[in-house]
């Protein structure tokens, strides 16, 4: 079983707040998930190396350069759905 | 036969002949899921006045006598997690509730191209994540097939538009199943391609590595019209490919040979099911087709492997929704007090449904240091193996045949509440995200009139194949 504690340790990690409801309920389902997966436990994987991908990738380049964005009707757009602007930037809430 | 049961075809060649403007089209469909969607609420969002004006421009390239292309006024729904320009996308999520998407998905300039007409968003699991629809913040949809029961999912709304007529095709995704398993639930088929085959620039990540957009259509050939439309490399998508060009490629059927994967006959397979499966096996034996049994050795830690790498990047991919940029939250902002940590984790919080928050905290958890090689990279390296379990089947054999899901739809409520029950539901399509490679859900029998499909597995690029093969079986 998974520990309170750890429960509330990851989801802080995660940036998620639960209620003590959701945390204790939360404690039963991850703790049967994570035996579950831990069937993996027996496969033997020595000598085997891992696949992020299902295929070989390979890095693509382009060139870069600048768009004025503050003509450019996208940054409108995008700006238009924060819930709060200044002066053309985001507004967030103090981070201290 | 009603007008919204054709295939492409059968509609291309009718607006051709002028048999029924692309508006009359349009608006069959139109007024057929605005009476009809509300007992089974395939859609989040209708666009109307999109589909109009769409249908319009095409009938006047027809009254200019010009030749439209195949998907030219042809009826779509689309996911909702696949962007299209200046129409709400909310991944069935309350913390996309008011996005409003900024550009077209690769996909969907693609079809646009083509003068496909869109009628809306269809619904979802939250997200992409679940096997039932359930897990929408907007309601469940309901299978066409019995109103009690779900749709599968990820892609349910689609799936079940497709089935009840409301459109001709559809876009899902298919991360671990979402395409596969809903069209197999709803009696229609769908595609997940090769991965890297179609973009997926415009597509709200789930898990990136796995993460495929496909067809749902009513018939195989239109599954291969659409797929050839929306498929192609992408400058805005690097994990994408060009597809090696066969032309005209045409499959003797009795030179196939079908493998069927012994572990996949052990336990937890409804009877109903398995029944269907041999028949498959029985229909493609008469037509001269060589069944073999295939072993894939690793396919019963396809599932748990699944369920850490997806997590796993899922819990990277949705930390980007931090109620800042992507529109405004039910939140008043004003009520939060406290920092700026203190209101992620209240928007976020209460932004996101349970399935997700277990999602990102799975993830969150297989990531965190002291977890990571016993939990990720152990994955990584069991992925490997599943991938090269495959890779010695197709020495041997052309195509794997399997079912699609374990069990017939089930009821509205009977899995929710258990989520390891609700993720066996997908042990027999995550594997085939793991390796990349593509597959096709396609009818395949009715038990009780509820569908049962079955699933056709093939190599890399190897979608030809794979169609030629569900052609046939639908011809027999």
């Amino acid at each position: 079983m998974v520990s309170k504690e750890t429960v509330i340790h990851i989801a802080k990690l995660a940036r998620l707040k639960f209620s003590e409801n959701e945390t204790e309920k939360f404690q039963g389902e991850f703790s049967s998930i994570l035996d579950y997966v831990e069937n993996l436990k027996v496969v033997d994987v020595s000598g085997v190396e891992p696949t992020s991908h299902s295929m070989a990738l390979e890095n693509i380049e382009r060139e870069d350069y600048l768009i004025s964005y503050s003509k450019d009707k996208l940054s409108k757009k995008l700006l238009d759905l924060a819930p709060e602007t200044k002066n053309g930037y985001l507004k967030v809430k103090s981070v201290f | 036969m009603e007008l919204t049961q054709f295939t492409i075809k059968q509609a291309h060649q009718g607006l051709v002949k002028k048999d029924f403007s692309a508006l009359e089209f349009t608006e069959a469909f139109l007024d057929k899921l605005k009476q009809e969607d509300k007992k089974i609420h395939a859609f989040l969002t209708v666009t109307e006045d999109l589909a109009i004006s769409q249908a319009k421009r095409i009938d006047n390239l027809i009254a200019q006598k010009k030749d439209i292309p195949i998907l030219a006024g042809i009826p779509c729904v689309v996911k909702d997690n696949i962007l299209i320009e200046g129409i709400k996308c909310t991944s069935a999520s309350k913390i996309l509730e008011n996005y409003i998407a900024s550009y077209d998905a690769t996909c969907i300039k693609k079809l646009k191209e083509q003068g496909v007409v869109f009628l809306g968003k269809t619904n979802l699991d939250e997200f992409a994540m679940g096997s039932s629809c359930e897990n929408s913040a907007f309601g469940p949809t309901r299978n066409p097939y019995d109103l009690t029961r779900v749709p599968g999912g990820s892609s349910g709304g689609s799936a079940a538009a497709v089935a009840a007529n409301f459109s001709v095709f559809g876009l899902g995704s298919d991360t671990g199943g979402s395409i596969r398993q809903p069209c197999s639930f709803c009696g229609v088929v769908g595609l997940k391609p090769t991965y890297g085959a179609v973009s997926r620039y415009g597509l709200i990540a789930f898990a990136s590595s796995l993460d495929q957009i496909g067809p749902i259509t009513k018939t195989v050939e239109d599954a291969r019209i659409v797929f050839d439309a929306i498929k192609g490399q992408d400058e805005m998508d690097s994990t994408s490919v060009e597809m090696p060009k066969i032309e005209n490629y045409k499959l003797k059927i009795e030179n196939l040979r079908i493998g069927v994967p012994k572990e996949y006959f052990t336990k937890g397979m409804d009877s109903e099911v398995e029944k269907a499966v041999k028949r498959a096996i029985e229909i493609y034996k008469k037509m001269g087709t060589k069944i073999l049994e295939i072993s894939l050795p690793h396919a019963e830690y396809a599932l748990p492997c699944y369920y850490i790498i997806a997590p796993s990047e899922a819990s990277a991919n949705l930390a980007r929704y931090d109620g800042i940029k992507y529109g405004k939250t039910t939140n008043d902002r004003q009520q939060v007090t406290g920092d700026l940590i203190d209101y992620y984790l209240k928007v976020r919080g209460e932004g996101f449904g349970p399935e997700v928050k277990r999602r990102i905290m799975l993830g969150t958890y297989a990531l965190s240091a002291g977890y990571y090689e016993a939990y990720y990279k152990k994955a990584q390296k069991v992925r490997t193996l599943i991938q090269r379990d495959f890779k010695k089947a197709f020495d041997k054999v052309d195509i794997i045949l399997a079912p699609t899901s374990p069990s017939l739809p089930f009821k509205l409520g009977e899995k929710i509440d258990d989520p390891l029950s609700m993720y066996l539901t997908d042990i027999y399509t995550v594997s085939i995200n793991l390796a990349g490679i593509p597959a096709i859900s396609i009818p395949c029998a009715e038990s009780n009139n509820l569908p049962i499909g079955i699933q056709l597995i093939a190599n890399a690029f190897e979608e030809d194949k794979i169609f030629e093969a569900a052609l046939a079986f639908e011809k027999s």
